[in-house]
């Protein structure tokens, strides 16, 4: 347990380190996955909360005041990466205004620990990252929204009042432009 | 009062709402909205294969229909699905309904699915029916696929090929052993023996086409 933490830390100073370096993405891509894939052999959890469809179903519907924004995401998204950075900020811009921002990663298995840890650390994601792992997609598609064909990036966005889906991406204007409507 | 108020505003500006947001859905997702349908006849296609064959659906007399599969390289649903597929034309190449691949993206978007790219894959994995690029990017537009892999599967008929199910290949994509529906499969079964698709269209999370 020691030697995890120990490693753990070494891991985030490291990250660190790499990260004021800029801009050699493949060295940070490289270093990263070797130092986490023997965590990977060991069978350590991932960072992140993993659902099926029934366990994760409830966090399309907390009535607590507050405004949601629930990202469907990937890390081999490219869409959804390029957006990522307009769902963090206005995640840290809206915190004031009861505005929540949930990030539903669709990775597969065998890209946690490989793709998807080493993504949200490096660009030091701030939201709340969920894993939604649930392979019979056609039974669960249909209830986050109707609306939904199944393709990524896909964000609903909805509160006590009102509730949209959205299957496109988003610009940082249009992603506040859309909130407006639901926290006026 | 400020809330009756708002409830008399309420239906024009729902009307407004839901006006705008039909012309948003139609301009942002025209691919959706203008795609087949169950139902529909399918427009046939010259595309080239992997092999510099251009390929049409009406090269096949024989066939009794097609399995057309939006698929690539790059997607990790793509590629976990790509021995599946093998499997599909395997069992129904012989029973005249082939799989005909369709690589929708745009090369120079996406790299890894370029033509040679795809020579590549199809050597490698010895893809056994055609893998086509659509070149210009017009065939997948007008199917409406909108991911990858994305099937849909046409029954060649005196009138043209009609779309008679649009979806997913089976109900795990993460390991072909723990499937429990074969959506395609039992499509293309209940087909032939002239029974009833149940289900004709499906859902499942795919790569957006580039």
């Amino acid at each position: 347990m020691k030697k995890l933490l120990l490693l753990g830390s070494m891991l985030v100073v490291f990250a660190g380190c790499l990260e004021k370096k800029g801009q050699k993405k493949d060295d940070v891509k490289n270093t990263e996955n070797e130092l986490i894939e023997p965590k990977a052999d060991k069978k350590v959890e991932v960072k992140f909360p993993v659902y099926d469809f029934d366990a994760f179903e409830p966090i399309l519907h907390k009535d607590d005041g507050k405004t949601y924004i629930v990202n469907f995401w990937a890390t081999w998204c490219q869409p959804c990466i390029e957006e990522m950075p307009h769902f963090e900020r206005v995640n840290s811009e809206r915190s004031d205004n009861n505005v929540e921002v949930i990030l539903v990663n669709l990775d597969m298995p065998n890209m946690w620990k490989t793709r998807l840890e080493p993504y949200v650390e490096k660009k030091g994601i701030q939201s709340q990252v969920v894993i939604l792992d649930d392979p019979k997609q056609n039974d669960w598609i249909p209830k986050v929204s109707k609306e939904w064909g199944g393709g990524i990036p896909a964000t609903l966005i909805y509160n006590t009042e009102k509730r949209t889906f959205y299957e496109r991406g988003f610009t940082y204007e249009e992603l506040k432009e859309e909130l407006n409507k639901f926290i006026n | 009062m400020k809330n009756l108020r708002i409830l008399r505003w309420a239906p024009p500006l729902l009307l407004f709402v839901a006006a705008f947001a039909v012309g948003f859905k139609a301009a942002t997702e025209h691919n959706l909205d203008k795609g087949y349908q169950v139902g529909d006849m399918a427009a046939d296609f010259s595309l080239k294969n992997v092999d510099g064959q251009m390929v049409s659906l009406s090269n096949f007399k024989n066939a009794k229909g097609f399995l057309v599969i939006f698929t690539c390289n790059t997607c990790p649903y793509a590629q976990a699905y790509e021995d599946r597929i093998i499997e599909l034309d395997a069992k129904y190449k012989p029973q005249g309904v082939p799989v005909v691949a369709i690589m929708p993206n745009n090369p120079s978007a996406k790299p890894g699915d370029s033509f040679a790219k795809m020579k590549e894959r199809a050597a490698e994995k010895g893809f056994t029916f055609p893998y086509l690029l659509d070149k210009g990017q017009q065939v997948y537009p007008e199917y409406g696929a909108t991911r990858t892999p994305h099937v849909f599967l046409l029954e060649k008929k005196s009138s043209g090929n009609e779309v008679v199910y649009i979806g997913a290949i089976d109900d795990n994509y993460r390991d072909a052993a723990q499937v429990e529906e074969r959506f395609v499969e039992n499509a293309v079964d209940a087909m032939l023996a002239g029974n009833e698709i149940n289900p004709k269209t499906t859902k499942a999370i795919g790569c957006g086409i580039k």
